[in-house]
């Protein structure tokens, strides 16, 4: 099972993306930004990180990276692809994920252990968490707040597509001001899956939150097997 | 600047022409014997580049021209036993520790301090990049960074301008770096008002043979500058800012901050790995304070040829600057790299596979002269030792304050104390509520300590801990430390104390303590009364070291910390390094399983001098710093460290400032588990009543819990060894409080609200 890492200038979590391959199993393969090829990977994980320094707007320059021409019709055409943070930036930037990030609402990088709700668990990442699950890993971001038109929500919400939600205590608000306390979403055939959270922080024990990050790489081996 | 400075271009052969010319030597900082020893040294007068040179190598903050002779302490110091895990020593950009199994780990804490005054966001956050190109440059990868902090007091609304911005800069720079930030300290006390301290550390790893030293050497082999262009910014940076003491027109200072880039040095940090790996690489050097005449100088002084420079090949953001604003530049993100002709072509692939910039600017030569040309005018010929490491040495005049008597004799025993447990609660409410002990998770979760997967403990446990090899574990632990307020007092104790906490840190998290790196803020060295409290903290620091047997592998020295005649507390900020065969293995200082026994190592006297309670509860400084004893010290690491080895504690926590009430409550918040406690034994073993105990800051304990199958063992262990132990309480969540039985019950949320609420009320509403 080869699962590509895509490296940007100014990736900082493929290192942790690739290891979280491992320990799962699989095998992971460094894809390169400037590489049009995706060197038949079974999936792709786009990781966190400042690709390109994002001084401009969030993946907004990772977006017309070599690697994405060939990343984005492979996508629509059903391979599994995961972005995480930043990954998750360049999924919207790309259009194949709907909504945008925008500084979060306190204007400050924020890390923390956090808790989420998942919301749908039929989707090639998240097949091995049952709905309702809450799970803690690690939320991490100055630009990490979900925004989307009250149109394109009312479709995420209406077709299941909001994978995961912030926990928010009563009285409290959630931790970036994600719209309806959006951490994460799919696109409609659950191939495409975004969060702003690192589930490749959360999967070792001792070094991290918890080991809920694990069930997504899990996730995504037998959606590849089953596929 | 531009004012002082001929348009023409000012040659080697035009200034032996003209003895004659004023220079402006005294505008930029050289005292007029520095300038006739130039002179000197050259036979002729110094060129304006010359002059340019030697002004920000012969700076303070270049030369360590007033601390030189009292550093040597440290190399003094260390015994042939401590050199024993020494690989690289003081004098390199940072020093290397052998951490066994094939790895060694480089280390360095260094200031940014009066940037980060200046400039908040870029000062700190250029604080970060150039101690991990230290790092780099060295022949490592980074692995965490760690920043010990100091503000004025925290109502003041300067620190409102200040803080937020330096914190946001270390996030802003650290996070984009992609390396954790796993620890340091957040300290508040008005002397820091005008001068607050930014400190910085970085830790990186490396096999031991991919060591890498600054040394130009091999004749005809290229010079190499790769990463940013060279700018205007941080012109003179060193000289201006880090070597004079603020005055009232500070703001006109502003250019001389540098100004960072992250991204730029994220891809350095990749790049450079990548040509350490390939084998490319004979020499390299960061370009940080002093730019071009720092790296050029050093690199060359250090090698065993000359070197050759076309200045005018250095790529230029800015094409008006003059060739001594080019050779003073601060511009960030730049490395310098010594090369053999054969591998150049490699090293330049390897650098556009990066986009990064690389430009051969020069080439070492079998003459003795650091040579630098403009198109065909020879601007600098000097003899690269004479700028780099034969700079101006004082041996300024000391003094021991005549405020310092009265000042100790000002002893806290009359200071009203809490009598019944009421009080005591309130004292303990009202400590972990205070600027110094209350949660600093609105500073520190602006960090990420995560990124890399490493990190096996973080702020606020005791020590940073982070994994080196992913195979077996081996890792290090760091923590920095220093309570001024002691040091203030006594700096021979105050630094003693220093390194005995860090000590304890890093044991207390399981890692056996291997080396120390310091940064020693003071006031100006003009003073005599600063310049003893520098030298009395350099003696303890090293006569501590000796007596712990761990070597200073360097650091770092900022002086004139001082506005007017007011100095800051001296803060001789000590970071220690230690080694664990499985992070895995570390304690963390907070406890999570309810019947767990609770133990206090060590024994506990009367002593309130510098202490926190006497600052809260009175505004209180004067008397002595608790005893120093630094034998117990080191036998209550062993203790901590075999204890984590063998399974034998599954929670440890040092006691420092706010002595075991802090410490208790610091344990239970940290996973919100309470506990039981009983007092009234060891109150009797040390002859102290309840509020002694619960807040003297005596030095040398520590708190652990312990499953109840090990406690035997445990306890043998301590009986083995004469250490002081008692069993003070158990793990107990049921009452979900700090319940310290016949004196007050402090429910954990009420602790909680308390400990949380101080920084948000300041800062979150912003």
């Amino acid at each position: 099972m080869r699962i590509g890492v895509v490296t940007f200038p100014g990736s900082l979590d493929d290192h942790d993306a690739r290891r979280a391959i491992r320990v799962v199993g699989g095998e992971a393969v460094s894809l390169w930004h400037g590489d049009d090829s995706l060197h038949d990977v079974d999936a792709v994980v786009l990781p966190g990180g400042f690709s390109y320094g994002d001084y401009l707007r969030a993946g907004a320059i990772a977006r017309f990276a070599p690697v994405m021409s060939a990343l984005i019709p492979a996508a629509q055409a059903g391979l599994p692809v995961l972005g995480i943070c930043n990954g998750f930036q360049i999924l919207c930037e790309s259009h194949l994920l709907p909504g945008a990030m925008i500084q979060n609402d306190h204007r400050t990088f924020i890390c923390r252990d956090q808790r989420l709700r998942v919301e749908n668990a039929t989707t090639a990442w998240t097949s091995d968490f049952e709905q309702g699950d809450e799970i803690t890993i690690v939320l991490k971001n100055q630009e990490g707040q979900y925004v989307a038109d009250e149109r394109t929500l009312e479709e995420l919400e209406g077709e299941g597509r909001v994978a995961f939600r912030y926990v928010v205590e009563e009285g409290r608000r959630n931790p970036n001001g994600s719209y309806r306390d959006i951490a994460g979403i799919t696109n409609g055939r659950g191939n495409v899956v975004g969060l702003m959270p690192h589930p490749e922080h959360a999967i070792e024990a001792g070094y991290g939150p918890s080991l809920d990050g694990l069930k997504f790489f899990t996730s995504v081996l037998k959606s590849v097997v089953n596929a | 600047m531009t004012s002082v400075m001929k348009s023409a271009l000012d040659t080697v052969a035009a200034a032996a022409d003209s003895p004659e010319v004023e220079q402006p030597w005294a505008e930029l900082g050289l005292k007029a014997d520095e300038y006739d020893r130039i002179r000197e040294i050259l036979g002729r007068r110094p060129t304006s580049a010359e002059l340019a040179m030697y002004s920000v190598m012969w700076s303070e903050h270049c030369s360590y021209k007033s601390s030189k002779v009292h550093l040597a302490q440290f190399s003094d110091n260390t015994t042939e036993a401590m050199r024993e895990k020494l690989l690289v020593g003081i004098g390199e950009n940072a020093g290397v520790v052998d951490i066994g199994d094939g790895w060694a780990v480089t280390f360095k804490i260094e200031s940014h301090n009066h940037p980060s005054y200046i400039e908040p966001y870029q000062g700190a956050a250029t604080g970060v990049g150039g101690i991990v190109r230290d790092i780099m440059s060295m022949g490592a990868r980074p692995i965490a960074v760690m920043d010990p902090l100091r503000f004025g007091a925290l109502d003041h609304p300067d620190t409102l301008r200040v803080l937020p911005g330096v914190v946001a800069g270390i996030g802003g720079y650290g996070n984009s770096l992609g390396l954790p930030n796993i620890g340091g300290e957040v300290v508040f006390d008005s002397c820091y008002q005008g001068n607050p301290l930014v400190n910085a550390l970085s830790v990186g790893k490396m096999r031991i043979e991919d060591i890498h030293l600054a040394k130009a050497s091999g004749v005809g082999n290229k010079v190499i500058l790769f990463g940013a262009k060279t700018g205007g910014d941080g012109i003179g940076g060193v000289s201006v800012l880090a070597s004079e003491t603020f005055d009232a027109d500070g703001s006109a200072k502003r250019p001389a901050v540098q100004v960072g880039d992250p991204f730029a040095e994220k891809v350095l940090i990749e790049c450079c790995l990548d040509l350490y790996a390939a084998h490319v690489v004979d020499g390299i050097q960061d370009l940080g304070g002093a730019g071009l005449s720092c790296a050029t100088s050093e690199l060359a002084s250090n090698g065993d040829g000359g070197m050759r420079v076309w200045l005018d090949r250095v790529p230029l953001r800015d094409a008006s600057l003059r060739v001594e604003e080019i050779l003073m530049s601060e511009s960030q993100e730049r490395m310098m790299a010594v090369v053999e002709p054969a591998k150049l072509e490699e090293f330049m692939a390897i650098a556009r596979r990066w986009d990064v910039e690389a430009t051969v600017v020069g080439e070492v030569t079998d003459g003795k002269s650091l040579e630098v040309f403009w198109q065909d005018g020879q601007i600098i010929d000097v003899p690269p030792r004479s700028v780099a490491h034969d700079g101006p040495i004082y041996n300024r005049p000391m003094q021991r304050p005549a405020y310092l008597d009265a000042l100790q004799g000002n002893v806290p025993d009359d200071l009203a104390r809490p009598v019944d447990g009421e009080g005591l609660k309130a004292a303990l409410l009202a400590m972990m509520a205070s600027p110094n002990l209350c949660d600093t998770s609105w500073i520190t979760g602006q960090y990420d300590r995560y990124v890399m997967g490493n990190t096996a403990l973080a702020m606020p446990d005791d020590a940073g801990v982070v994994r080196v090899d992913e195979e077996t574990g081996r890792g290090v632990a760091i923590s920095t430390d220093c309570n001024s307020r002691y040091a203030k007092l006594d700096p021979y104790a105050g630094a003693q104390l220093a390194l005995a906490e860090a000590y304890r840190n890093v044991a207390t998290a399981g890692a056996v303590p291997l080396a120390i790196s310091d940064c020693l803020n003071f006031g100006s060295p003009e003073d005599p009364g600063v310049m003893w409290q520098f030298a009395e903290a350099v003696r303890g620091i090293a006569e501590g070291c000796k007596t712990l047997g761990i070597p200073v592998t360097g650091g770092n020295v900022s002086l004139y910390n001082q506005t007017g005649d007011v100095a800051i507390h001296p803060t001789p900020v000590v970071a220690v390094l230690g080694v664990m065969d499985d992070v895995a293995r570390r304690t963390p200082s907070g406890w999570k399983a309810p019947g767990q026994v609770i133990y206090l190592l060590g024994t506990t006297a009367d002593e309130f001098g510098g202490s926190a309670w006497t600052q809260i509860a009175h505004d209180h400084l004067g008397g002595l710093p608790p005893r120093v004893d630094l034998d117990r010290e080191r036998r209550l690491g062993e203790i901590l460290v075999d204890a984590s080895r063998d399974g034998l504690v599954d929670a440890a926590h040092d006691l420092s400032e706010g002595g075991l009430a802090v410490a208790l409550a610091e344990a239970s918040l940290r996973n919100g588990v309470g506990a039981r406690i009983r007092l009234d034994e060891v109150c009797e073993r040390d002859g102290v009543d309840a509020f002694t105990l619960l807040f003297s800051e005596s030095a040398g304990r520590a708190i652990v819990a312990v499953p109840g199958t090990e406690e035997v063992r445990f306890t043998a262990m301590c009986t083995a060894r004469g250490f002081a132990h008692a069993r003070i309480g158990v793990v107990d969540d049921e009452a979900r409080a700090l319940d310290v039985q016949g004196q007050f019950t402090l429910p954990l949320d009420e602790l909680r609200t308390a400990h949380t609420s101080t920084l948000p009320a300041i800062f979150a509403s912003r």
